[in-house]
């Protein structure tokens, strides 16, 4: 006779018990791949890479990996191509933001209305958002282009040039350049998100606001933008530390140049693993970006609790 | 109708017609240029068509340089990287959906977390750790790297689309024996088909457009994605503007015909999940 330790068990509290097993381990089953490459492919090189900004670490010498302490950090603060990459980010983050975000809201307030048309006109002015942006990078580049592209010669015509000219190669004008772009291509997402949370307000508000004699504008900052609000903080957020990260429109186009006047943090970043080949350096300088940018979110997200709990 | 209205319309029309110039123009440039042949191409500078057209930069492009290779890299790449991801990311954004379970929200929190730091961080450690693996200029090893990246916010956009479903469907189909298991396969994923191409198409157009790990990784012609040929191109000394060009809208077709087909899907997903959250 073959002895069954739960041969004592009844056969379906034997099932309950390997069910209730499978249970548990199912949402873990369910996000165990997704969560090893995240841990493996963004966590671990997060952590591997702030170590590096106290040793030193430079790719084509052999004898460099020793430990540094807070060198960098002392060589950072001394380096005045940092600070002005600093305020280059500060700029270019902030006239990038603004424009795409005030150009998003009016596109998604006019696409909200009802038209003949709206789903191809839709589609149409959302394309810029699929264009890669390093063939927005060229396309713009190419546009400015006094060359190749039209854009010179119609500032020159309307008298707002001396001559037709780069303005990426003018060190006074070439930031104008990649916000250009990153306009083009970034209003799409604000009037992406802003569309569908519009959408999502009822109809009916509107109706009772009408009735009650509340006009275009009325309506607009009682209804509209109330409840518009938490998209607009989460967007502006989540684009503000994304774009001043953003280094890709700024390496097409003018890679830090002329005069590093377009240089960004990011791009400064970028410029010293991939040229210095000094991940050491790098990483220091990734590490203050990281730091800046946490203590941005920290202060927008309190900030935001403080008008939540006064309203 | 009043005079406002009529107004009112007319000035909604001109605003619309305003921004499908503004976001189609440089389009409508790349395009022009690639056509136009090399003898007008400054004669012509500012017209807005040559007055005779020419494919020969086209032909060019696709018989005597790389950008064929570049382009069927790119494709493996964008490809594969898309299918991993919404594979992956629809297990994990249904399991966000439907199960509460310990640690939900770390994983939640680490994810948001990969939204938030810089990605340029990660360059150098990422090239420190793949290449004694021999994963730099390699498409797996760029597989691996764009898969991880997208998964955080391709796993909420699916969370979002499966939100959208009712619980019922699952809980009847419990009832007459199915699993979970079989119940998510069978009966809530053809339900999220739209969802599914949402993904697809946003991870493909993401995978396709990135450019600073692929010049990190990526050092010869053999393994190049467009990006990265596109820009070794430009930063040769003797540009060909039209022959750049027409590599441009070559790069623009997969990206452009996924977008048209997925945006409308997107807002839906988008409005689904607002009207939740």
């Amino acid at each position: 006779m073959v002895f069954d330790a739960t041969a004592g068990l009844p056969e379906s509290r034997r099932r309950s018990l390997i069910d209730r097993i499978t249970r548990h381990a199912e949402p873990y089953l369910y996000t165990a791949p997704a969560l090893i490459l995240i841990v493996t492919i963004m966590l671990a090189p997060l952590v591997l890479g702030l170590s590096y900004a106290f040793r030193d670490v430079q790719l084509l010498n052999p004898f460099s990996g020793g430990y540094v302490g807070l060198d960098h950090f002392r060589t950072l603060y001394d380096d005045d191509n940092f600070y002005r990459a600093l305020r280059n980010t500060l700029w270019w983050t902030g006239a990038s933001v603004f424009l795409q975000f005030v150009f998003g809201l009016i596109l998604a307030l006019l696409l909200d209305r009802p038209f003949a048309g709206r789903a191809i006109a839709q589609a149409l002015v959302f394309l810029p958002w699929a264009v890669p942006t390093f063939l927005t990078g060229l396309n713009w580049a190419w546009l400015l282009n006094p060359v190749i592209g039209p854009l010179p010669h119609w500032l020159y015509a309307l008298g707002l040039m001396s001559e037709p000219a780069n303005i990426l190669s003018n060190p006074q004008l070439a930031m104008w350049g990649p916000i250009i772009a990153n306009v083009w291509w970034g209003i799409p997402f604000f009037a992406i998100t802003l569309l569908a949370a519009l959408q999502a307000i009822p109809r009916d508000l509107y109706e009772a606001a009408a009735i009650d004699g509340a006009g275009a504008v009325k309506r607009f900052t009682s209804i509209t933008l109330p409840f518009l609000a938490p998209t607009i903080a989460i967007t502006v957020l989540l684009r503000t530390v994304w774009i001043s990260n953003f280094a890709d429109l700024i390496i097409v186009m003018t890679n830090g140049g002329p005069a590093d006047r377009t240089q960004i943090v990011a791009s400064y970043i970028f410029t010293q693993a991939f040229r210095a080949l000094d991940f050491g350096y790098a990483s220091a300088i990734a590490l203050v970006l990281l730091v800046l940018l946490l203590a941005y979110s920290m202060l927008i997200v309190m900030l935001r609790q403080v008008l939540m709990d006064r309203a | 109708m009043n005079r406002y209205s009529i107004l009112g319309t007319a000035l909604h029309r001109l605003a619309i017609l305003c921004y499908m110039g503004f976001a189609l123009f440089p389009l409508f440039w790349l395009l022009k240029v690639s056509v136009t042949p090399n003898d007008l191409l400054y004669s012509e500078g500012v017209r807005m068509w040559p007055s005779r057209m020419s494919f020969e930069h086209f032909r060019f492009v696709l018989a005597h340089s790389a950008f064929p290779v570049f382009f069927r890299n790119s494709m493996i790449v964008a490809g594969a990287t898309a299918a991993i991801v919404t594979l992956l990311a629809s297990l994990s954004g249904y399991a966000l959906s439907r199960f509460t379970f310990r640690g939900k929200y770390w994983l939640v929190a680490l994810m948001l977390l990969t939204q938030m730091f810089p990605l340029v961080m990660l360059v150098a450690p990422i090239f420190k750790m793949l290449s004694p693996l021999g994963l730099t200029n390699s498409l797996t090893g760029l597989v691996v790297v764009y898969t991880a990246f997208n998964i955080p916010f391709a796993t909420f956009l699916m969370q979002s689309f499966f939100d959208g479903i009712p619980k019922e469907l699952e809980e009847a189909a419990k009832i007459d024996g199915a699993t979970q298991f079989m119940a998510f396969r069978q009966i809530i994923l053809p339900l999220t088909l739209p969802g599914i191409a949402a993904t697809l198409g946003f991870v493909f157009t993401a995978a396709w457009s990135e450019l600073l790990f692929a010049l990190m990784l990526i050092s010869g012609n053999s393994a190049a994605t467009f990006p990265v040929g596109l820009l070794t191109f430009v930063s040769k000394f003797s540009v060909d503007f039209g022959q750049m060009m027409a590599a441009g809208v070559l790069a623009l077709i997969p990206a452009c015909l996924f977008f048209l087909f997925i945006q409308r899907y997107l807002v839906q997903g988008l409005t689904a999940g607002a009207v939740k959250g």
